[in-house]
């Protein structure tokens, strides 16, 4: 493996004693919590973490620091929500974070509450992570045991409540305005921006929400210095990205690397490249809702904001799934259309209905009753659902969709012309009623 | 199965799980913010929220039966009728697709003599196809309540079933976080 190796974010993952707060402690944890406590301004906090470049690793990549000073200045009520909704397909990264290392991530998130005016905080977790929240839960409450949480956290008169708060199976719940809407008590519907949650977010109150992975980020750049984490990666990309790796791959699971890293080196270095018997034939780079790249492309590219934009796709969530030869390209796309329409909250025509018809039409092609003008009604269906909805959800489910008609046509193409097996191989994945 | 409870009489919950409601009424900034978390104890009491309970909300909480109802639908893993003991969801999303979900579904299927969406006659067993589960490197994998069973075979399968069937959850893999 060349180059050096980063463990900011990792350093105990895979580790039985990583969550306890003896072990973080020993190793340098609440460290920058004392530091940003024992006398800095929350501007100057807000500004450390501006100029090292850290881009919010939930999916947008909007830098973090630049989003807290939205927050009116001034403002008496802020809150602070900790997103750990983890629903794109092929992402399990935060999951590690919380598992292996939930004090980073609460002391990520103190800092980050200070920084913002914030005196709650929220942990939003998917409540499919059942074992996740108790493990998170008991961190939570070691640290109020400890005084770092609670009222006038190590003698600063700082104080910070903090809740864990559990989901309950909504995707859509992780779009930041659902996600507020579901703690208020509400179905986790998106609301249309402006105002901005930095405005108006929870309880119409100036609210900041931030992915797991950028609030863990945030300790280690108080500690070591904006300049240390802008030193990591390119110019636009600063600092280290987990990539949680899927499919036919030797090593799979997540792996903490610098951005900019070369994806043929990460492949063939990390992941061991492909199992035997397998060739790659795509790979989806960022989540679900990224466009599919070709591995020819792919094989070219390095894995940054910019780099990635530039071949046509995005680094979204860093939910890497690797697709090999021998998958069906059609068959992909209808498990990922089922999926965007059954997580479409409903409340956009476009989406609600868009999301139906894609799925419709991929699994008509599949019994074999495709027409040629199926795959222009494919792409007349998604002019109409991109760029028009409250919530990039029916865009999510757009670009997977055109990116896999450009890139694998050939497969489409040779459903109308062969007409595949009707029987119970087309009736995945819900079984008759589907 | 887990009992039903009738809708005319006010609904008893444990000592300790009317303590946790009143417990979260206190540390929410607004009464209605804690329904999620409060729907979560009934959930973790009864395995579902009966009408009973759908009225012990709205007198805690003072929200509207309607918003009750509206969010107890809109989200997948509340459920407002009893449940089958051992409700297995497997995740049907694309990596554990790319990986083999689609044989280890057809032997579940095959060994409970149900199809997916359907419970045993004995109410035991349900199967439930679900979107992903946050494992996407480990699948195949399924979830049975707290507990996630990764890189599932039909030898893994068979071995989870034989268990359950003799009322044992074996240990998941998600089971070693809590018990280091
Ligand atoms: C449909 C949809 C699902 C999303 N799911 C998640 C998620 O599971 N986790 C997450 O951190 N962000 C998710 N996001 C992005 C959030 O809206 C938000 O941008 C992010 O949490 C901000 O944090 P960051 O700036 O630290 O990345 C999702 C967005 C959309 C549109
Ligand atoms: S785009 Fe889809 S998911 Fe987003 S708000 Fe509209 S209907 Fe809901
Ligand atoms: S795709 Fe199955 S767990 Fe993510």
């Amino acid at each position: 493996m060349s180059g050096k190796q980063y463990n900011i974010l990792s350093s105990r993952f895979g580790r039985a004693d990583g969550h306890k707060l003896a072990v973080y402690e020993r190793e340098g944890g609440y460290q920058a919590l004392r530091r940003v406590l024992g006398g800095m301004q929350p501007a100057e906090v807000r500004e450390m973490v501006k100029e090292s470049g850290l881009r919010g690793r939930g999916g947008a990549g909007f830098p973090t620091g630049v989003k807290w000073g939205f927050v009116p200045q001034g403002a008496e009520e802020v809150y602070f929500f900790v997103n750990a909704d983890e629903s794109e397909p092929g992402t399990f990264k935060d999951r590690l974070c919380l598992d292996y290392d939930p004090h980073q991530t609460i002391e990520g998130t103190i800092i980050s509450s200070f920084a913002v005016g914030a005196r709650l905080a929220f942990i939003y977790i998917r409540g499919e992570f059942g074992w996740l929240i108790d493990r998170v839960q008991a961190a939570v409450d070691e640290a109020y045991a400890a005084g770092y949480l609670g009222k006038n956290i190590l003698g600063s008169g700082f104080d910070l409540e903090m809740l864990v708060h559990k989901g309950a199976g909504a995707y859509i719940c992780g779009e930041e305005t659902g996600l507020i809407n579901s703690v208020e008590g509400k179905k986790g519907q998106p609301n249309i921006k402006p105002p901005f949650p930095a405005v108006a977010g929870f309880l119409q109150k100036p609210t900041i929400v931030n992915n797991v992975e950028s609030v863990a980020s945030v300790p280690w750049i108080i500690t070591s210095g904006p300049a240390a984490y802008k030193a990591i990666g390119t110019e636009k990309s600063s600092g280290t990205k987990l990539f949680s790796v899927s499919g036919p791959v030797k090593r799979p699971g997540v792996y903490e690397v610098p951005l900019g890293i070369p994806f043929r080196e990460f492949f063939h270095d990390y992941l061991g490249g492909m199992v035997e018997g397998e060739e790659l034939k795509a790979v989806i780079v960022g989540g679900s809702s990224v466009p599919v790249l070709p591995a020819a492309e792919i094989m070219n590219c390095n894995l940054d904001y910019e780099s990635l934009a530039q071949a046509g796709t995005m680094l979204g969530s860093g939910g890497m799934i690797i697709i090999p030869e021998s998958s069906d390209m059609v068959e992909l796309i209808q498990v990922l259309m089922h999926f965007y329409f059954d997580e479409s909250c409903g409340q956009c025509t476009p989406c609600r209905e868009g999301t139906g018809w894609l799925h419709k039409i991929v699994k008509k092609l599949r019994q074999g009753a495709g027409t040629p003008e199926d795959l222009d009604l494919l792409e007349h269906v998604c002019q109409g659902m991109a760029g028009l909805t409250i919530c990039p959800l029916s865009d999510a489910a757009v670009m997977p969709m055109r990116s896999f008609l450009a890139k694998f046509r050939p497969e489409f193409e040779a459903l109308i012309q062969e007409t595949a097996p009707v029987g119970p191989q087309s009736r995945w994945p819900r079984g008759e009623q589907e | 199965m887990n009992k039903p409870v009738d809708a005319r009489t006010p609904l008893q919950l444990s000592p300790e799980s009317a303590s946790r409601i009143e417990t979260l009424v206190a540390r929410y900034p607004t009464r209605a913010s804690a329904l999620m978390p409060c729907i979560w104890v009934i959930m973790d009491e009864l395995g579902h929220v009966p009408p009973a309970g759908v009225a012990l909300l709205v007198d805690k909480l003072g929200v509207t039966p309607a918003r009750v109802h509206e969010v107890l639908s809109f989200y997948t893993m509340f459920r407002t009728e009893p449940q089958a003991d051992y409700v297995l969801q497997v995740c049907h999303n694309i990596s554990c697709h790319i990986m083999g979900a689609r044989p280890v579904i057809a032997h579940l299927e095959k060994q409970l003599g149900i199809r997916m969406g359907e419970r045993t006659p004995d109410g035991k067993f349900a199967l439930e196809g679900v979107e992903c589960l946050g494992a996407c490197g480990m699948g195949p994998c399924l979830q049975l309540g707290k507990h996630l069973y990764e890189h599932l075979t039909p030898e893994r399968i068979d071995g989870l079933l034989d268990s359950l069937r003799k009322g044992v959850v074996p240990r998941a893999d998600t089971d070693r976080e809590l018990e280091a």
